[in-house]
């Protein structure tokens, strides 16, 4: 992967909450059609790390996407530009329908990328079974495919997807597994946080491990899997 | 009969009217998590430049320059006011507001002075519709639940059928992920501010005939409409439109029910007698309390069912 050219780049990202420094100058690299695993305990910092490159939460540094500057920008340019994000609270629109929901996932009315309607209903036949139906009422593990399959219908380059596999039934984090698989066969990039190594240590090209608001490890899978200490020190194993 | 057909058909055209304040009002209050305290305000400036261009244009023209003018006075107001005190907080933008709302209602009495302007109903509307037990029903009445059914059947289609309307729900419970999809959501703030606010100055241009356009127009409407949208709950405008109703219905009728609890509960009151203070409460007649009962109605909610009566959040 180390030939493909780098599509978001971050650089010394400070972001503090009040007086807390939660990122103190996190630093970290996705190539294209990568995918790279944020790991890490509990409020280290990964979500405002995401949030961050987002601009979200107000941060200071360097963030570039495929070349460009997209600090201190505003959120929609940012996502416009081409990075997709889902956050860790899923955030479906409960009083919209499945198919609004993935309908506001598309930039522009009608205007399809990579992602269509039909793509997300032969992935998850449930979905379309419930495409009229408020998506408030569907299932943690449907909400969260719908929420990465709507990020996905704005066809971003490079998505973020922060903790897909959290308190949801071992099919169900199985089957995002697959979907992450399909995002990346279309040669979407991923920025994917996790806690556990479960799915990240299988599918990800690179790791990143974060510890107190910085990045402490950078590896390989297998490089990670062999350094025991950073596991012991820095993750939930 | 006689006594209830009247202040219903009246209390429904009240709550009508209170339903297009209310509604821009709800819009705003959940979306922004602003209570724009300067809402009626422009309720009452609506009311003023309908009355100036009824005499300049007539009242057809009025109809439809004075509401965008009120848009666009609310679209001023989010883009240079609200959007900078946003970043210091709910509390100073609604201290903002707050203030918006006595330069507003100081302004109005400056321009047009501190008595009531003759802004009369237009010649064409002036006749009785029909007449029920005795009393006329003015044509106007009909005209202004005409207004206010269209405008509440046009944002309604304009919510779940359009495409902005899609975006403007999914930003009332979560603005964050609706800009992370790549939506200009401030855009959006000014586009409902805006639209609230041409609510509010349709009502003033057909209530301001139908009350009375004067300079404590806007301080005695306002308090109601808070209470129409507290008591509604947050983020539900069928909860605003039935609370509109039900506080409409209710101003209506306390005013026109005569009795008090002592005439209803008479053998009762007869034994407490009337010269100890439970016996005057009781004998204190129910169009006196009236103007009471919405504010009374909205403390217990928020004491008892803070998120209104189908609000998706509390209060
Ligand atoms: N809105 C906020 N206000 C104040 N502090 C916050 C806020 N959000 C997060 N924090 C704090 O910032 C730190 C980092 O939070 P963050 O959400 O980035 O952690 P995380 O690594 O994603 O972990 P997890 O998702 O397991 O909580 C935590 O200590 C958290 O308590
Ligand atoms: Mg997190």
């Amino acid at each position: 992967m180390a030939d493909h050219a780098n599509i978001l780049a971050v650089r010394d990202l400070h972001a503090y909450y009040g007086k807390s420094h939660i990122l103190q100058g996190v630093a970290l690299d996705v190539n294209e059609g990568e995918i790279v695993s944020l790991l890490g305990r509990n409020g280290v910092g990964r979500s405002t790390t995401c949030k961050a490159i987002m601009g979200l939460v107000e941060a200071h540094g360097d963030v570039t996407f495929r070349g460009r500057s997209v600090t201190g920008m505003r959120t929609d340019l940012i996502s416009r530009a081409g990075i997709g994000y889902v956050p860790e609270d899923r955030q479906v629109f409960p009083t919209l329908t499945v198919r609004q929901n993935l309908e506001l996932g598309l930039r522009r009315s009608g205007i399809f990328g990579r992602w269509n309607f039909d793509d997300v209903f032969r992935l998850f036949p449930n979905l379309q079974q419930r495409q009229n139906n408020p998506a408030g009422v569907l299932s943690g593990g449907e909400q969260q495919m719908l929420t990465i399959c709507r990020t996905l219908m704005g066809d971003p380059d490079l998505i973020l997807i922060d903790e897909p596999t959290e308190g949801l039934a071992p099919r169900m984090v199985e089957q995002v597994g697959v979907l992450l698989a399909e995002i990346a066969k279309r040669g979407i990039a991923i920025l994917l946080v996790e806690q556990k190594l479960t799915i990240a240590l299988k599918i990800s090209h690179r790791l990143y491990v974060m510890g107190h608001g910085r990045i402490v490890f950078e590896g390989t899978p297998a490089d990670l899997d062999a350094d025991t200490s950073v596991q012991r020190e820095w993750l939930e194993v | 009969m006689e006594i209830v057909l009247n202040p219903l058909l009246n209390g429904f055209v009240y709550g009508m009217l209170l339903f297009m304040l209310a509604s821009g009002l709800t819009l705003i209050f959940s979306m922004m998590g602003v209570l724009n305290f300067a809402h009626a305000g422009i309720y009452m400036i609506g009311a003023y430049v309908a009355f100036d261009m009824s005499r300049l244009i007539g009242f057809w023209a009025a109809l439809i320059v004075a509401p965008l003018v009120c848009a666009a006075i609310g679209a001023g107001i989010e883009v240079w006011g609200l959007r900078r005190t946003h970043h210091n907080g709910h509390i100073a933008e609604l201290l903002f507001t707050f203030g918006l709302f006595f330069i507003i209602e100081r302004g109005v009495q400056m321009v047009w002075g501190m008595l009531p302007v003759p802004y009369r109903v237009p010649a064409l509307l002036d006749f009785p519709l029909f007449r029920l037990y005795g009393v006329d029903f003015p044509a106007y009445r009909a005209f202004m639940l005409l207004i206010a059914g269209g405008m509440l059947l046009a944002i309604r289609l304009l919510l779940t059928r359009t495409r902005v309307g899609l975006i403007i729900q999914a930003s009332l419970t979560h603005p964050q992920m609706v800009s992370s999809l790549g939506h200009n959501v401030p855009r959006v703030f000014t586009l409902v501010f805006a639209g609230g606010c041409y609510l509010a100055g349709l009502a003033g241009v057909i209530g301001g005939n139908y009350q009375v356009t004067e300079p404590a127009m806007a301080a005695s409407l306002g308090p109601i409409v808070f209470v129409v949208v507290v008591f509604g709950g947050l983020g539900s405008l069928s909860g605003c439109f039935v609370s509109s109703i039900v506080i409409g219905m209710v101003q209506t009728f306390a005013v026109s029910i005569d009795g008090s609890l002592a005439d209803l509960l008479g053998p009762i009151v007869a034994w407490i007698g009337t010269d100890n203070l439970a016996g005057e409460i009781l004998s204190i007649p129910v169009s006196r309390v009236g103007p009471l009962l919405p504010y009374a109605m909205m403390v217990g909610i928020l004491m008892f069912r803070p998120r209104g009566l189908m609000g998706t959040r509390d209060t």
